[in-house]
């Protein structure tokens, strides 16, 4: 499998007046096409401020960052909105869901911007509902919907362009144990039909589902290690 | 993004708070329905005086006495005694003026009028009989004078239908006498009810031979018009500039800019009444306008605040693959599609405020009010919702779509 993520060296500095933060000081690694990979790390590690950066949301400061093999720099501002359309959903911690907007048209709003014929809507739309098992819900407006429901929502959206890249940023952070543990099955089963999953956790039992994790600590990368390999050394640990 | 999309999406974001724009919209609402209204109304009235104007006929000619005024304080325009017997006379010979019909000198005076106890006052106007022809009063009850009775200063009137019911009331009018100035003036015809004419109403006015208003009534050698009356409407021109040789052969004068009288057409005169009333309606409407520059602010701070309360939803649809562009359209088509709603609800105010109003007036003004709406006056105030939604829109728009989106998605 080829890199989807090389990054090299990426640095992001936050500039109020004379104050400087700095969120990352020179973070590397890259991600296979197909990976699942857990970004760890406690309150102001950083990790949100990567996930953005990956997803194109924000720019870094310093370093290289190559998406598919192009880097960020030869993208215009076309370019990104383009990839991030087709190449890339996101699902957030608190669902950025339309209001008084029903839950097709919440699903819809990906293909808005698509380029794709209106007619393939609907049938998009259906089947990435039907995949997130809301079908029953479909003319609901997304404030009738539980918690849950609407990150099943998030989720219906952030695939129904069939994206090579989902970002998840605390998908299970507002939500019930429960309604957690659905939510990353079905997030799961993304990576399982080929979906590259990167998703940003604070919670250990959310991470593993991951392949991968990586963990930040202060805005530099802590460690980067197989989940088999994380449980071996949390074994290790305990027994000694 | 289809403009058929962005235009889906700007109904559905409006329609997410109706009230809101519905208050919105009213400052366009009102401006155009004004603009509306006022132009209406102006068209209206235009259409009242042209219609009163060519009321004396298209072959009709209007001589006054006096040179064109050279300013405000030009009085000595208006006194003059430039039009008296000899112009009629020569006027009326054919070698000098061959495509004239006839003519009327006209002496116009407002004074009391009397019979028995009733007095009231009244335009007395001054003609020959030829005037019943070009004003079109033909006496129901009685005859016009003649041009023997013109010729003979007879104290004769014919009495317009309003100064009958004013001096009489229901008794009858025709062979009594009447007062004009002492003077009594034996009651022959009496005109039915027939409105304006030119700048005569008919109704309130008493007509007697201009030669006996001369002497009895004016005190004065001199005629305040002469209305001629030309053989068909194609030799007015000629007529025009024959009558202008001949009053200038008869004064001696040889510069055209030194005339001590004036030449008028019917068309001459609608085209000046035309450009003052439509001068007045742009001047009216111009005002009414200012209500859409601050109806078109109130759009702006609107637009302003659903920009700061959906900066989320902003971020999430850049997020999801939005451009700038994609953000922009969006916003300038909230506000486009929100005056142009104005407008159209403005309209439809506009003509209903109209009609109501042409109802009202045509009780008011004797000889009718038209109900005129210009098909212009529409597409004028259709175009100028639009433009204050894009002028105004325009701001916000842009405010929106250079949001970054992820200082978007993290407003709170």
């Amino acid at each position: 499998m080829s890199n989807i993520i090389e990054i090299n060296n990426l640095e992001k500095t936050y500039k109020d007046g004379d104050t400087e933060t700095r969120a990352l000081c020179g973070v590397s690694f890259n991600i296979k096409e197909g990976e699942f990979v857990a970004i760890m790390g406690p309150s102001g590690s950083g990790k949100s401020t990567l996930l953005h950066i990956l997803g194109f949301l924000d720019k870094q400061s310093a370093g290289d960052y190559s998406f598919d093999g192009k880097s960020i720099d030869d993208y215009g501002e076309e370019n990104l909105a383009k990839v991030r359309n087709k190449k890339m959903g996101f699902i957030f911690q608190s669902f950025n869901l339309l209001p008084r907007t029903t839950v097709l048209n919440n699903v819809k709003l990906p293909l808005l911007y698509s380029g794709l014929k209106e007619n393939l809507w609907q049938a998009m739309a259906q089947k990435a509902i039907e995949q997130v098992g809301l079908t029953h819900r479909i003319n609901y407006e997304t404030s009738q919907l539980s918690g849950g429901e609407r990150q099943r929502v998030a989720i219906a959206r952030a695939l129904v362009n069939n994206p090579q890249i989902i970002f998840a940023d605390e998908p299970t952070g507002n939500l019930d144990s429960k309604s957690g543990s659905a939510v990353m099955q079905l997030i799961e089963a993304l990576n399982d039909h080929g979906h590259t999953i990167i998703l940003i956790t604070h919670e250990t039992y959310t991470a593993e589902y991951a392949e991968r994790i990586i963990t930040l600590k202060d805005g530099l990368l802590e460690s980067d290690k197989k989940v088999e390999q994380r449980r071996k050394d949390a074994k290790d640990s305990f027994t000694k | 993004m289809s403009f058929k999309n962005s235009f889906k999406t700007a109904i559905r974001g409006l329609r997410t708070n109706k009230s809101r724009s519905a208050l919105t919209i009213l400052g366009i609402v009102i401006g155009i329905s004004s603009i509306i209204l006022i132009m209406s109304l102006g068209k209206g009235a235009q259409e009242l005086i042209l219609s009163q104007v060519r009321g004396l006929g298209s072959a009709t000619i209007i001589i006054e006495p006096g040179r064109r005024s050279q300013g405000p304080s030009d009085f000595g325009s208006l006194f003059t005694d430039s039009l008296k017997d000899r112009e009629v006379e020569a006027l009326s010979k054919s070698s000098n003026a061959p495509s004239i019909e006839g003519l009327s000198p006209m002496v116009v005076l407002s004074t009391s009028v009397s019979f028995e106890n009733e007095v009231d006052s009244f335009m007395i106007l001054g003609a020959a009989p030829l005037v019943a022809d070009i004003v079109g009063v033909y006496p129901e009850t009685g005859q016009f004078f003649t041009d023997e009775q013109t010729q003979q200063l007879s104290a004769v009137a014919v009495i317009g239908s309003e100064v009958k019911n004013k001096l009489f009331g229901p008794s009858e009018a025709l062979n009594q006498n009447i007062k004009i100035k002492g003077k009594a003036f034996k009651v022959i015809g009496i005109s039915p009810k027939k409105g304006q004419v030119g700048m005569l109403d008919v109704d309130n006015s008493i007509i007697v031979p201009y030669t006996t208003a001369l002497k009895y009534l004016s005190g004065m050698n001199y005629y305040h018009q002469i209305l001629v009356k030309a053989k068909s409407e194609q030799v007015v021109p000629q007529t025009v500039e024959d009558i202008k040789a001949t009053l200038r052969e008869l004064h001696n004068i040889t510069d055209p800019a030194k005339d001590d009288f004036q030449v008028a057409t019917q068309e001459d005169i609608a085209q000046r009444v035309g450009t003052v009333t439509s001068v007045l309606t742009i001047f009216l409407a111009a005002i009414a306008a200012i209500s859409l520059v601050v109806g078109g602010i109130g759009i702006m701070n609107i637009m302003l605040v659903s920009v700061t309360e959906r900066t989320r939803e902003i971020g999430l649809r850049k997020a999801l693959g939005a451009t700038t562009k994609n953000i922009l359209t969006q916003f300038l088509l909230e506000s486009v599609v929100l005056t142009c709603l104005g407008g159209i609800i403005g309209i439809a105010l506009g003509i209903f405020f109209s009609f109501v109003a042409s109802l009202i007036l045509s009780r008011m003004v004797s000889s009718g009010w038209a109900f005129a709406i210009s098909p212009s006056a529409i597409a004028l105030g259709l175009g100028v919702s639009g433009f204050v939604g894009l002028v105004f829109g325009l701001y916000p728009a842009s405010q929106a779509s250079k949001k970054s989106p992820i200082e978007a998605l993290r407003y709170e």
